[in-house]
């Protein structure tokens, strides 16, 4: 048993930053704006978190759980601020979406090895995880749910979960959201009704930089002690995860713990005895997600349910 | 109507100049946003370091000419592999695993085949290298052409599971343990008189094979009924399949030859007998990436690739200069991106431009 919550923990770890870029690129993709810069945006906003953590450890001693959340308002305005750079390219400047998306990408790794390496000489941010709970007092007691949810846990695992739960409600239950879709959809249908399609499009592409901002804070803080200019892939996996879940938060919370598990089992294999007996090389469980990626999207690819106006520029003269 | 002296050599050069120009435009742009970046980090050096970026790429005379000819070498191929398949509305962001993958089978080629004679060698290895290259791209080929997966997100994911295939092939084929790394190869690239142009440099003949591909592709695209079937397929897939033109074959067949042209590359590289190893760590061939930048500079024509191609591999050869007066090589990148950046905005450019050169015509 023991072993099972250990795994459900670290899939936590893996799943809540592939659930927060993905719900991040739904409100881009809905808006009608395709975001493949999520990759870079996860890059600047664990850089500026993370540098922020690293500051803040080295001159004032502020609570752990408070610079934690200072940290992660930190990186999500960063990651706004960043994606404004994208929205400005697809919105204002009619802009091939995926080329900008590619600059940004490019250019957020090289910005942060530059910036650190001008500031502290080498490349990697150092911090000290103190952010970590053993377990939370009286939850984590609780049978089955308590070491599953409760004991080895950060905050960041239930900030996610209400990201979900707030994500949910903000797309299909307020007048915003209704918008946005619409803006994704039928564009011309949305302006002819008086919505501006270019505010709500700014709207939907900044909220996915606080979200893929976050998820670069989240995605390096239970997995390693320092930041080295990169989050491995995270945010194509999330474009990946947005897609199999077919732009609806339900499917994408269970696509992000499906990539979670698969992820997992690459990294702590050795730790589960009947897996690490078998004679298969670690390389093939390192490529398990990715494959399985390939597969789950050729059988789910055929009825997509993409937003209809995702990644054309918005052409009022065509209403 | 058009007037008739208005031919179509002429409408083609303008357009052509409207593309130069925005692209030079772009570069202008992003050079100048470097050096804001300079000025910020280090005032006192910025200026000092701009120059190292402009004409660091010659410092050395003829070795660095050299220099800048072999690294430019496998990101033209890589550019042109992008560049290919977004003629055909594909954006190929695998180049990076079929580059790997192309990698490996030159090595292993390379290390193995030893039987050959040594002008074979180094053809069969490279022809090896394009042959897995191509494989490696038919994949996410066929599941855009069948199953409508993009191929944005196949090819990422091909681009990891390539990367982890070769670190272990590499480990159990052609490894050297000491080094972490992959064999020697002893089939080596000739190479046709470049060490005397510019001696002491790593250029070899890989040079004008890439050359080579620019002048096979430029004709393939643009004098062939097969490279204007391709391109049909890039404008709108529907309209093409209305005329007759199989679409999933083409899809399929540009995603191969992309995938061709990135492993060669891989070739061209692994077998310049420059003491270059496929290193067993877990980071994506970075030749990859960059054949994306290069493709976008050169507005994915052949001739413009090429020439973005040396402009990347000049300013990148003037980067490493720049830790001499206390700069972080990585601003290089930093301009590449914000140079992209811009050429995102090649449509206003185009217009700005174009309307400019038909007002002076006017006159």
């Amino acid at each position: 048993m023991s072993t099972f919550y250990f795994l459900f923990q670290q899939t936590m770890f893996f799943s809540i930053p592939l659930l927060v870029v993905a719900l991040g690129g739904m409100f881009s993709e809905r808006s009608g704006v395709v975001n493949i810069a999520l990759e870079g945006i996860m890059v600047m906003g664990a850089f500026i978190g993370i540098f922020f953590i690293n500051f803040c450890q080295a001159n004032y001693a502020l609570s752990s759980q408070l610079l934690l959340i200072l940290a992660l308002c930190v990186s999500a305005l960063s990651g706004m601020v960043f994606s404004l750079l994208h929205a400005y390219a697809a919105i204002n400047m009619n802009a091939d979406q995926v080329i900008s998306g590619t600059a940004l990408n490019m250019f957020a790794p090289a910005f942060a090895i530059y910036v650190a390496r001008m500031i502290q000489t080498v490349q990697q941010v150092q911090f000290k995880n103190e952010f970590r709970f053993d377990s939370i007092p009286g939850l984590s007691k609780i049978p089955v749910i308590g070491p599953m949810f409760f004991q080895n846990t950060y905050l960041t695992t239930f900030l996610g979960l209400i990201i979900l739960g707030a994500s949910y409600v903000v797309l299909f239950k307020t007048r915003f959201g209704l918008r946005l879709r619409a803006c994704g959809e039928h564009p011309q249908a949305a302006d002819s009704v008086g919505v501006k399609v270019r505010g709500i499009r700014y709207a939907g592409v900044m909220i996915s930089g606080a979200l893929a901002g976050i998820g670069g804070l989240i995605f390096v803080i239970p997995t390693s002690t320092n930041f080295n200019a990169t989050v491995a892939g995270y945010g194509f996996l999330a474009l990946a995860v947005l897609i199999f879940g077919q732009w609806n938060p339900k499917r994408i919370l269970f696509a992000a713990f499906l990539f979670g598990v698969m992820k997992t089992l690459a990294a702590a294999y050795t730790g589960i005895p009947f897996l690490s007996a078998l004679p298969i090389p670690s390389y093939f469980y390192k490529m398990t997600p990715y494959i399985a990626t390939l597969i789950v999207l050729a059988f789910t690819s055929k009825t997509s349910q993409a937003p209809k106006a995702a990644g054309q520029p918005y052409d009022q003269a065509s209403r | 109507m058009m007037p008739k002296w208005f031919g179509k050599s002429e409408l083609l050069s303008e357009k052509n100049l409207v593309s130069l120009t925005s692209s030079i435009s772009a570069i202008l742009v992003g050079l100048l946003f470097g050096l804001v970046i300079l000025l910020i980090s280090n005032p006192a050096q910025a200026l000092a370091g701009f120059k190292t970026i402009l004409f660091g790429g010659f410092t050395g005379g003829a070795k660095g000419i050299g220099q800048v000819l072999y690294f430019a070498t496998p990101i033209i191929m890589t550019g042109l592999s992008v560049g290919f398949a977004f003629k055909t509305g594909l954006f190929n962001i695998g180049a990076s695993g079929q580059f790997i993958v192309g990698a490996y089978a030159a090595v292993l080629v390379g290390v193995h085949w030893t039987s050959l004679p040594p002008v074979l060698h180094w053809i069969a290895a490279l022809l090896a290298a394009g042959i897995a290259g191509g494989l490696w791209a038919l994949l996410p080929g066929i599941l855009k052409a069948y199953a409508n997966v993009h191929e944005v997100i196949a090819t990422i994911m091909m681009n990891y599971i390539g990367m982890y295939s070769v670190n272990y092939l590499v480990t159990r084929t052609v490894y050297d343990q000491l080094r972490n790394q992959s064999m020697t190869p002893v089939a080596v690239l000739p190479k046709w008189g470049m060490d005397q142009l510019f001696p002491r440099s790593s250029v070899n003949g890989g040079f004008y094979i890439a050359v080579l591909m620019v002048i096979l592709i430029h004709i393939l695209i643009n004098k062939t009924t097969f490279g204007y079937e391709l391109k049909a397929c890039g404008f709108n897939r529907d309209a093409s399949q209305y005329a007759g033109i199989n679409a999933k074959r083409n899809i399929m067949l540009s995603m191969v030859i992309a995938g061709v042209l990135a492993g060669i590359g891989a070739g061209l590289l692994f077998l310049a007998g420059s003491g270059k190893h496929i290193e067993v760590v877990d980071i994506l061939a970075v030749e990859g990436f960059n054949g994306i930048p290069v493709a976008l500079l050169g507005m994915s024509s052949p001739i413009g690739i090429l020439f973005a191609g040396l402009f990347i591999a000049y300013v990148t050869q003037g980067g490493f200069y720049l830790q001499l007066s206390n700069f972080v090589p990585e601003v290089i990148d930093i301009i590449i991106a914000a140079i992209i950046y811009f050429s995102a905005f090649s449509l206003i450019f185009k217009n700005v431009i174009g309307r400019w050169i038909r007002g002076r015509k006017e006159q």
